[in-house]
């Protein structure tokens, strides 16, 4: 850790003047590429979530030539799709006061002070597109009787500016945007390839050039030339096994493009959203969200003594024998302006307290209730199941239980990382032509994301930013013929490949790959997840290392190279996991202050809410692989605030 | 619980496959039902043997990844569920499991359970879309669309195209499937421009694709894990014949 410089280099390329026209005098002046060049500039795109399908469509309809990859079997299936609650928009139809500039401050805040403004602003200017485009290409977001488009509230505002499709908000959004691009694929003008994974970056003379890609149904090895490589490939909440992300959710790509030189930035924020199904049992796979939405009526509370909260546990009595003056309703004591809507690490962070303090509920005691019977008694039961009724479905699905009749039992999971690639203003990483969108990138929300925002985020840089953007790099481009993929570059890429998927064939250890994973899992959610300090950040860094090891002497993967093998890929997957854990602690540990979902037990006020340290840390951490066996070297890029004061971050 | 499971393991597109029988003991009746595939799975492995391919991604019962064709029914006993969304306490103890993948000849089987559903891809490349581009849309609140409209459109486009209408249909019919998609934009004044186009170039994608014809059994509806109705498909034949016959 002794390597860590500032460099003047880290040039976010803020565009000049005040905040509210940045984007627009950015757009006025960016350079252009007229159609013909278009026509001869190849795009590859990874991934086709909200932000990899908005992107792939409209630089499609712009004129470039572009190539879509995703691992899944079709682009329909990226895991936008299983987004629940909403996407707010600055539009200010319920006339509650919203505005850009409210929608821009709640995310700085909500962000603990930790984005960058400028591509906030733009985010909550360009928010207002998103919905009108949304609209236009047929979502059928819920409408009031009047025929017009109905707004619900979200954590961390106090406004309702949260558009949604039912319980399907992602859902809808995607098929928009997954529609878009198969109108620009029947048109000729996208070429897709589903069921294929990246497995490395190409890079020549410095710039992105391509990429190798894995037919996962016959296992060849691809080369794909592009004059520009878009990486809109999620998020790493998986790193912890037990997520809410689909299995296939893999850090893969950006994880190359940080070996290939890419920044990662501050690895450590990672989302713990405060309601999500609680584990059942060892063989569990993965966690289920129950939308932040649900905290518009229901109230979270715990028993206000142990003793309650023990019978419970052990069956002696029910949620609904504990009277209305024995029970906590924790956030709407602590928070009362903000109420069960306080944002989600605050939320989680309560949500553990409760449990830490002996008053979890459920067999386990890691749980609380998120209880709607006072909704139910006020609106009626209709009204609860037109606003809910999919998720009450889903949850009475997994545990059983009837939660018109028994209240939720809720506790935090991970769910989205905030941490990413590191990229400028134009959407651009630190290597030259790459790019980096949505979850995968790290830019819009600091250290903490408010519910209904990461849909905004992914559709925003797709649609509305990267199509502007890329022209800056590409109109330097127009004379860069396409390079044949037998260039040694690419050769080298591909045996690298090669070799590491034969390397883990060929070890044929004991172990499983799934054994491996849990137990990565489990040293990050038990080191590096709610709370973290600096004496297990470092030992989790060691019990890393020698798993990592381990993985690579004693893992057990069947079946061939050549052909259709979810085991190998799940094992490459796991292998990159194995690395970036070390770096997401070694970022933790840098970062000596609570913000945020990243919450340092050392530093913390006298009434348990996160410390930052502005003195010291307003800044990003971008770290820049020097080997495995090297520190990596972190860049810091300093966050400027010309437009809100930095405050503590209060929901009272 | 204790169960024998009959699964189809078939080696890849080219070669014939077979039913293999596994049992599979102290399965906890919490388990999805995917997860009881994941336990068999460590222990193939961990026996040196190849793991049973099988589709799968979200686990919510959203992205429609997972099939699985289990008991003689698409996704499984349970109505209005996905394969990912099933629970072991939705089986007897000691019962036998036949597992196979979805079947159609549009279909075809990659390995094991995994099928290749790219026809769907396809038949939405054909025209299921609003032709909007980025940039072209007015705002938002410009068009009031009746809350009932908006509802029944979203009724349709709650379709996640996993393809066990087709798995279901005797006739391997794709009706539901594209009928769906054909009311959603239907239903809506974003879908009127391109509404005749749109539903006869689906069609004709559909029948080039393989899928069967449809003869009102319902068992897409029956087995569809969204409860897509089929009126969906009334519209579908309704909106295919006015514009087949409309003269201009």
């Amino acid at each position: 850790m002794d390597q860590i410089i500032t460099d003047m280099a880290l040039d976010s390329k803020i565009p000049a003047g005040p905040l509210a026209d940045k984007w627009t005098n950015y757009k006025n002046k960016v350079k252009l590429v007229n159609p013909a060049n278009k026509r001869k500039l190849e795009i590859i795109v990874v991934g086709t979530g909200l932000a990899g399908a908005s992107a792939a469509a409209t630089l499609a309809e712009l004129g470039y030539k572009v190539k879509s990859f995703c691992f899944q079997d079709s682009p329909r299936r990226a895991h936008s799709i299983a987004a629940q609650g909403g996407i707010n928009a600055a539009k200010n139809y319920k006339n509650d006061g919203d505005s850009v500039y409210r929608l821009f401050y709640d995310t700085v805040k909500g962000g603990d002070f930790r984005s960058r403004e400028a591509n906030v602003h733009r985010l909550a200017e360009v928010s207002v597109n998103i919905i009108d485009q949304c609209v236009a290409q047929g979502v059928p977001f819920a409408r009031e009787y009047g025929g017009l488009l109905d707004n619900r509230s979200f954590g961390g505002a106090q406004v309702s500016r949260t558009f949604y499709a039912r319980g399907q908000t992602g859902q809808q959004l995607l098929l928009g945007a997954y529609q878009a691009l198969e109108r620009q694929i029947g048109l000729g003008n996208v070429k897709q390839y589903s069921r294929h994974e990246m497995l490395d970056l190409v890079v020549i003379d410095g710039k992105a050039r391509g990429i190798i890609a894995r037919d996962l149904v016959t296992g060849e090895l691809e080369r794909h030339f592009g004059h520009a490589v878009l990486l809109c490939t999620g998020g790493y909440g998986n790193v912890f096994f037990l997520s809410t992300n689909a299995m296939g959710s893999n850090v893969t790509a950006a994880w190359k493009a940080y070996k290939k030189g890419a920044y990662f930035a501050n690895p450590c924020y990672t989302q713990i959203h405060p309601t999500c199904i609680p584990v059942s049992g060892d063989y569990q796979s993965k966690l289920t969200l129950m939308s932040e939405s649900l905290r518009n009526d229901g109230r979270v509370w715990v028993p206000k003594t142990q003793a309650d909260a023990q019978a419970i546990r052990e069956g002696r009595k029910k949620p609904t024998d504990i009277a209305e003056g024995d029970r906590d309703y924790y956030l709407e004591r602590k928070y009362p302006s903000f109420g069960n809507l306080a944002p989600r690490d605050i939320s989680s962070r309560s949500a553990k307290e409760a449990c830490d303090d002996g008053r979890g509920v459920g067999k386990t005691g890691l749980a609380v209730y998120l209880d709607f019977a006072d909704a139910i008694k006020r609106l009626g039961r209709d009204v609860i199941e037109a606003r809910y009724g999919n998720l009450f479905e889903m949850y009475h699905h997994i545990t059983n239980e009837d939660p018109y009749e028994v209240p939720m039992r809720i506790y935090p999971a991970v769910h989205y990382t905030m941490g990413g690639i590191w990229v400028d203003y134009e959407l651009m990483t630190s290597v030259p032509g790459l790019y980096a969108l949505g979850e995968a990138n790290f830019s819009d929300h600091g250290a903490n994301r408010l519910g209904a925002s990461a849909l905004m985020q992914g559709l925003a840089d797709g649609y509305f930013v990267i199509p502007y953007t890329i022209g800056s790099y590409l109109s330097g481009e127009i004379f860069t013929q396409a390079i044949p993929t037998d260039h040694p570059a690419f050769e080298e890429a591909e045996k690298n490949v090669r070799d590491r998927i034969s390397t883990l064939l060929s070890i044929n250890g004991k172990r499983s790959v799934d054994d491996f994973h849990k137990e990565l899992g489990k040293i990050m959610w038990d080191h590096c997840g709610m709370a973290r300090n600096a004496e297990g950040l470092t030992k989790a860094r060691t019990m890393i290392r020698e798993l990592r090891d381990e993985f690579w002497k004693d893992v057990k993967v069947t079946g061939t190279a050549d052909s259709f093998n979810p085991d190998l890929e799940k094992a490459a997957r796991v292998a990159d996991f194995l690395e970036l854990g070390e770096l997401m602690v070694l970022d933790a540990l840098n970062r000596n202050e609570s913000c945020g979902g990243h919450f340092r037990t050392e530093y913390q006020t006298e009434e348990g809410e996160a410390q930052r340290n502005d003195e010291q840390y307003t800044y990003v951490a971008a770290w820049q692989f020097n080997g495995l066996d090297n520190d990596p070297t972190m860049h810091k890029e300093e966050l400027i605030y010309e437009n809100v004061q930095l405050a503590v971050r209060s929901y009272k | 619980m204790n169960f024998k499971l009959r699964i189809w393991r078939q080696a890849d597109s080219k070669s014939n496959g077979k039913l293999v029988e596994y049992s599979i003991s102290d399965v906890n009746p919490d388990m999805s039902f995917l997860e009881m595939m994941d336990v068999l799975n460590d222990r193939l492995v961990k026996e040196g043997q190849e793991p049973v391919a099988f589709d799968h991604d979200c686990r919510e019962g959203i992205c429609g990844m997972c099939s699985m064709y289990i008991n003689g029914r698409a996704h499984g006993p349970m109505k209005l569920s996905t394969t990912c969304q099933l629970y072991m306490r939705n089986f007897e103890d000691g019962e036998t499991i036949t597992i196979e993948p979805f079947r159609s000849a549009a279909f075809p089987v990659i390995k094991d359970l995994s099928v290749d559903r790219t026809a769907f891809d396809r038949i939405i490349a054909a025209g299921g879309y609003v032709g909007v581009s980025t940039g072209q849309a007015q705002d938002a609140n410009a068009i009031p669309i009746e809350k009932h409209h908006a509802d029944m459109a979203m009724d349709a486009a709650a379709c996640i195209g996993c393809g066990a209408c087709v798995a279901a249909c005797k006739n391997s019919s794709a009706m539901l499937f594209v009928s769906a998609k054909v009311s959603h934009l239907a239903l809506l004044p974003q879908g009127q421009a391109e509404r005749k186009t749109r539903v006869l170039n689906m069609v004709e994608q559909m029948d080039e694709e393989g899928f069967g014809s449809c003869t009102n059994t319902y068992a897409c509806e029956a087995e569809c894990p969204k409860g897509i109705s089929v009126t969906n498909i009334a519209r579908l034949n309704r909106e295919y014949i006015k514009a087949s016959f409309s003269g201009d």
